[in-house]
């Protein structure tokens, strides 16, 4: 049996301390201990991307990534992403505008995807934008509308 | 049904001393955890056995990539990621780099290590087919020293290797290639990102007057380890590269892989598959 510890990180930019049992999803701790909801679960396995934050400036799944391994780093989740209270980030703009969004549970982690994706690759070609949002799967769109989403995100 | 997770023990050591030390106590009782993108997966799914993990994550000794004259040093937590950004190795090993852009998605490609992929030992793994064409060294560490081995002479029966429990992989050396030579990999899975291989073929040959002066082939799925097939090999080599030598070469690899059926292929389509892999390498280097 293992005792809790405490996980020191920086999550959307506030210092957060964390009391967890070391092998804890940090899917779980976001979503139960910092009521970050926004933060989806799909498949629990790394398959879907629903649950995809990021983690020092790279994509993570964060079902597949124990509380013990975030010690000293700094996490952005989907509520992070908005520049402030009043404005969205033009990505969430984008897939409001272009019907990006049906459910909702893939959406977090498609807009975390893409926001990681144009902040590395401004203007990424078709095939980038596919590549980038390949580990992320959506049951109700059909893709095209968020592949629309993210290249009228490009052009703002 | 998912685990129970307080009955799972993850501790951080600050070194690589200081891990080794750990894993040298009680034989067994500790066993590494890297990127976690298999071991996760196996606890969500509660099918995780072992209880007691030593987080390697952040051990700064097992990271990096180094290049030498003669070899290229990849740190056993080198990621996939890592692995594609990096211009030597793209522009030497592109079946290495072209594994790691198909394995996982992005998200899996920033937390997956090199060195999880070797000692997760699944024959279905699409990173080791490369390393044993490219004829790939380990280097293990204990509290007691370091040694290599070749990682051709490592999977030694399924989810079976030539270490210790004391032993961590600390790095993957792989030999530089002075001359032009040709390289092949494909991965044939149900989609493009996420999938894992139905067949992974790697491929490297030199051909010189008409002649194949220099063939590795491995194959992922298709036996119970990543499989370097040293007899076809040894049928190619030397000989005049022909419609002849190709069929001897797909009936000697037939011989040679031990493909089974599984909830992702058949052993037909898996043998069938190989052999149309090995034809089309063969046919490209002839053309």
């Amino acid at each position: 049996m293992s005792g809790r510890v405490e996980i020191n990180c920086i999550v959307n930019e506030q210092r957060r301390t964390i009391h967890a049992y070391p092998m804890e999803r940090l899917l779980d701790v976001l979503r139960t201990q910092l009521q970050l909801t926004g933060t989806k679960e799909g498949c629990g396995e790394g398959e879907c991307g629903a649950c995809t934050v990021i983690i020092d400036g790279r994509i993570v799944n964060s079902c597949l990534v124990p509380i013990a391994q975030v010690e000293g780093t700094s996490i952005k989740t989907i509520e992070g992403i908005a520049p402030s209270e009043t404005q969205l980030h033009h990505v969430q703009q984008a897939f409001i505008e272009h019907g990006g969004a049906q459910c909702g549970i893939c959406t977090p982690g498609m807009i975390v995807a893409a926001v990681d994706l144009l902040e590395k690759n401004p203007h990424p070609s078709e095939a980038e934008i596919r590549n980038g949002l390949a580990g992320n799967l959506c049951r109700c769109t059909g893709y095209m509308k968020i592949f629309e989403s993210v290249v009228r995100a490009c052009e703002r | 049904m998912r685990a129970y997770v307080p009955a799972y023990q993850l501790i951080s050591p600050a070194s690589l001393a200081e891990a080794l030390d750990v894993l040298s106590q009680d034989h067994g009782v500790w066993k590494p955890f890297a990127g976690g993108t298999d071991l996760m997966v196996l606890l969500e799914a509660g099918k995780l056995p072992h209880r007691n993990y030593v987080n390697i994550w952040n051990l700064k000794e097992l990271r990096g990539i180094e290049v030498a004259e003669d070899h290229i040093t990849l740190g056993a937590l080198t990621t996939y990621t890592e692995i594609q950004e990096h211009p030597i190795l793209r522009e030497e090993f592109p079946m290495l780099c072209q594994a790691a852009r198909e394995t996982g998605g992005i998200a899996i490609q920033n937390r997956g290590t090199l060195g999880g992929n070797i000692i997760n030992a699944s024959p279905a793994a699409d990173s080791p087919p490369a390393l044993l064409a490219y004829d790939a060294e380990l280097e293990l560490i204990s509290k007691s020293g370091a040694r290599r081995i070749p990682y051709s002479k490592f999977h030694t029966g399924y989810k079976q290797m030539d270490m210790r429990p004391e032993e961590l992989l600390r790095a993957i050396r792989l030999p530089r290639v002075k001359q032009p030579i040709s390289h092949y990999y494909r991965k044939v899975g149900t989609r493009k990102a996420q999938a894992i291989s139905k067949v992974c073929f790697a491929g490297v040959a030199k051909v010189d007057d008409g002649r194949l002066s220099h063939i590795r082939i491995a194959l992922g799925s298709v036996a119970p380890i990543p499989l370097r097939c040293r007899q076809t090999e040894a049928a190619l080599l030397n000989q005049k590269l022909d419609e002849r030598l190709i069929k001897m070469g797909i009936d000697s690899l037939a011989a040679e892989i031990s493909p089974i059926d599984d909830i992702r292929s058949s052993r037909d389509y898996r043998l069938r598959v190989s052999q149309n892999l090995l034809q089309d390498f063969l046919q490209h280097l002839a053309s």
